[in-house]
């Protein structure tokens, strides 16, 4: 009799991310907003808009903006709905569990890019657009919603409150940026703890050699960091 | 098989358990009773590693709980029924199991079947069940693994008297196939009526265990006279 492998608990954290009625609404928003999206810039936006590169940053706006969500919950809920009286009984290792919900999330970031490429390639075939989305474009695109997944899982694990952690990974991000309005002295140091800034460059491709160092240290902030302090308070709390 | 030894939790200044030992022995069921805020819960959930004692130690199977490489195909738990996601259906919660067990799929309607959810309500979410639902849909996932133990917290608690009789000869059935159980309750007369053998707990100290004859016998046939007894004299005590 062996452990469930990590790829099996991968799988089933996969389905616990879509199998709830929360979680599969989200999911067709998602997909709805890619396509309103496309369809926005197809009606609205003039022929510099009509490229695949453009069709497919719109059709991600949706996925970026609500996959975090997908990402907080598949941690909290465990916690506001009591599941994890089950899920850690069945796996005892709650580290490996914590895995397998990150590696869902970066299976379901990747899915969604999938789905955006497809809705960005049908927008851009009708409007006979440029085949101008080349692989640097495409990386950091996804690059972006993996970031994003990993920041909501990271926070969700941290506060372990679905209310607090969808709160706190919007208002922070504004929160910062207004500090950073009110003391210009934060406006250099800045792009090293903003992820926001540090992630700008990632969506349209033009990241410089200097912004790289900023970004792996925003993310240390608000993945690493997070994902640390979460699974120490997670392997010292008590299931009730 | 499972052995508790000297278990103790102690929260702030208040022992919650206090230096907690007893068996439970393949083809037996035993029941763990005691009134509200006792410390059976405690005890069951530092048995399946949920909680960390603050002394003593627990085995199942011979391993501590957490130790055993996958512990759903070898002990069944189920410590609160309410404690599903509203928002996923009956068979939904079963598939997920199986899932992590890596157990045949045709599970999940075997299951279903067995602990008396027919599939219109499978289907439906966990939201809109009763609490008696709630303790059948947590009885079949706690036999998803084909497991040799269970372990149950107040498993009676919602269900009407028809599937009161109908757990009772589940748990009967399994015992009698060499299966280990271990259930709690408040309901003096729920264990009665199932346990062959007894452990009283009251302000988290045992204060009697045995054959569930030999205990009776020593209370002059009624078990409510000794609980009630038992309890006060460990009220009284403490």
């Amino acid at each position: 009799m062996t452990a469930p492998s990590l790829a099996r608990l991968t799988r089933v954290e996969l389905r616990k991310m879509i199998d709830t009625r929360a979680g599969f609404w989200l999911l067709v928003v998602v997909a709805l907003g890619a396509v309103a999206a496309v369809v926005t810039t197809l009606l609205a936006g003039d022929g510099r808009d009509h490229t695949m590169a453009r069709f497919f940053i719109v059709s991600g706006f949706g996925a970026a903006l609500l996959l975090p969500v997908v990402g907080i919950l598949a941690v909290t809920s465990e916690w506001t709905q009591r599941t994890a009286l089950t899920t850690f009984t069945l796996v005892p290792e709650r580290g490996r569990v914590v895995a397998a919900k990150l590696l869902a999330g970066c299976a379901l970031a990747l899915a969604a890019v999938f789905v955006c490429l497809l809705v960005a390639a049908v927008g851009n075939a009708i409007a006979g657009g440029h085949w101008n989305l080349d692989v640097a474009r495409l990386a950091g695109g996804t690059a972006y919603m993996l970031i994003a997944v990993l920041a909501g899982l990271a926070l969700g694990l941290l506060l372990m409150s679905s209310a607090s952690a969808i709160v706190a990974y919007f208002v922070i991000p504004t929160a910062v940026g207004l500090l950073i309005e009110v003391v210009p002295a934060l406006k250099d140091p800045s792009q090293w703890f903003d992820l926001g800034q540090a992630t700008a460059s990632l969506g349209n491709a033009s990241m410089a050699a200097g912004d790289w160092p900023r970004l792996a240290v925003a993310m240390a902030i608000w993945i690493g960091l997070p994902l640390v302090l979460g699974l120490a308070r997670l392997r010292r709390r008590e299931l009730s | 098989m499972i052995e508790v030894n000297e278990l103790s939790k102690r929260y702030g200044t208040q022992l919650a358990v206090d230096g907690v030992s007893f068996r439970c022995e393949p083809g037996t069921i035993t029941g763990f009773l005691g009134p509200n805020g006792a410390g059976k819960s405690t005890t069951l959930r530092m048995i399946t590693g949920l909680t960390p004692p603050t002394a003593g130690t627990a085995t199942v199977l011979g391993s501590a709980f957490a130790r055993l490489p996958n512990p759903g195909r070898q002990v069944g738990v189920l410590l609160d029924a309410s404690a599903q996601h509203a928002g996923r259906s009956g068979r939904e919660v079963l598939r997920l199991t199986v899932d992590v067990l890596g157990v045949d799929r045709r599970r999940v309607p075997e299951l279903l079947e067995r602990v008396g959810l027919p599939p219109s309500d499978a289907r439906k979410r966990v939201g809109q069940y009763s609490l008696g639902m709630r303790q059948r849909l947590g009885i079949a996932q706690a036999m998803v693994g084909d497991p040799s133990v269970l372990i149950l917290d107040e498993p009676a608690n919602g269900l009407d008297p028809e599937g009161i009789v109908w757990m009772r000869g589940l748990l009967r059935d399994f015992a009698d196939r060499a299966g280990t159980v271990l259930l709690s309750s408040h309901l003096l007369h729920e264990i009665e009526a199932v346990a062959d053998n007894l452990v009283v707990i009251h302000h988290g100290r045992i204060v009697a265990q045995g054959g569930k004859a030999d205990l009776l016998a020593s209370s002059g046939g009624s078990l409510e006279r000794l609980f009630l007894g038992l309890t006060a004299a460990a009220s009284v005590a403490a």
